[in-house]
């Protein structure tokens, strides 16, 4: 308790700290800071995706007549069409919508995390962040059975000239289309789930810290309000990964 | 509403400098303040489901497309100004954050030219 008392007594001096010319404190301006420079890496992650798809030749003829082929770039909702326990019932870009309704929700009991944190209010913390642990390991529960069904493929495969089939994809080969269309997939989806299992560790961190009473000690609970500004961060990327992988 | 959150940020600068006397008033919690929240919660899953129902009843093209990248700048826009605080952040730190981003533009229309370049000299060269 001194010892952290000592640690947050404010530093007054001009040049030690003492003004704040954004209003926001260090460790708020580097998390803002930090999340450009994800932003940067996202952005170059799916404009690769863009010059991949516009290098590719494009898909032409009727949506319905539409097979797999390592011709043409595939269409994102004959992909994703697969829903858990309703094997082989054609549910385009479903299974996504529940990930994405999911993934919206926890931002809002993130942000109520966050307005309770400022009310100093404890037991809504508590309660805020445990929903938002919840909502975030179903996400990455839905994300883990939507990779293994894109690795393990369709019923049918993908017909090869010489007469054999292939099943599923993986880094070199793929029953959707070309190669790259499946190593994008891991490779986008994969970053943002890593970042999502990131946020899920540090939002357990905040959860036991907030249990144990740590932030109300503190005086304030910017831990927590720190923590959402990556989580939201989180979900503005899956929103943008959702239209310019899923929808267009 | 802006009277409200300058309430929030002076209440939580002063738990910044008096970390003392706080700890020992917390007795009183103000009553939650969400209908900013649960409003932007809206009109995200609005547009989410407008999205869906665009993907079914219209045609792929360019003019879908150009509907989908309005509405997903829409919600970016009420996630980073409500959710993640910007709208309320002062205007330097708004702007240090945004105009970096002009960057990923001017990637994005680098990189996609650069694509369909490819793609026409391929074509071209077997025809």
């Amino acid at each position: 308790m001194s010892t952290s008392t000592t640690l947050e007594a404010p530093n007054t001096g001009t040049w030690d700290g003492g003004n704040e010319p954004m209003k926001a404190s260090y460790g708020k301006l580097m998390m803002w800071f930090f999340l450009l420079s994800d932003a940067f890496t996202f952005g170059a992650f799916l404009i690769t995706y863009g010059l991949a798809r516009h290098a590719h030749k494009p898909y032409t003829g009727e949506a319905e007549a539409f097979t797999f082929s390592t011709e043409w770039w595939p269409i994102p909702e004959k992909v994703f069409n697969a829903f858990p326990g309703f094997h082989g019932v054609d549910l385009p870009l479903a299974f996504v919508a529940l990930m994405t309704m999911i993934l919206i929700l926890s931002s809002v009991t993130m942000v109520l995390a966050v307005e309770a944190g400022h009310r100093m209010d404890k037991n809504d913390v508590q309660k805020w962040l445990l929903w938002t642990i919840l909502f975030g390991a179903t996400f990455l529960g839905c994300q883990a059975w939507e990779w293994s069904h894109f690795i393990a493929g369709t019923d049918q495969g993908m017909l090869l000239a010489d007469g054999t089939r292939v099943f599923g994809a993986n880094l070199t080969v793929n029953q959707y289309g070309p190669p790259l269309f499946a190593d994008l997939f891991f490779f986008i989806t994969g970053f943002h789930g890593t970042h999502v299992f990131t946020g899920w560790i540090l939002l357990l961190i905040a959860f036991i810290s907030t249990v144990n009473g740590v932030y109300q000690k503190r005086g304030h609970y910017e831990m927590v309000e720190k923590i959402g500004l990556y989580w939201h961060f989180v979900d503005l990327v899956w929103v943008f990964v959702f239209t310019f992988f899923y929808l267009i | 509403m802006k009277v409200g959150t300058h309430l929030k940020n002076t209440s939580l600068d002063m738990a910044h400098h008096h970390t003392e006397d706080n700890f020992h008033q917390t007795g009183e919690i103000p009553k939650p303040q969400t209908k900013a929240i649960w409003r932007t919660f809206v009109i995200l899953v609005a547009i989410t489901a407008l999205e869906f129902l665009i993907a079914f009843t219209m045609d792929a093209g360019t003019a879908r497309n150009a509907i989908f990248i309005i509405l997903t700048i829409f919600k970016a826009f009420y996630i980073v100004a409500e959710f993640m605080h910007m709208k309320h952040e002062t205007k330097t730190l708004m702007w240090s954050i945004l105009i970096p981003l002009a960057l990923v533009v001017w990637l994005m229309v680098a990189l996609l030219a650069e694509g369909s370049y490819y793609y026409e000299s391929i074509t071209n060269y077997f025809r």
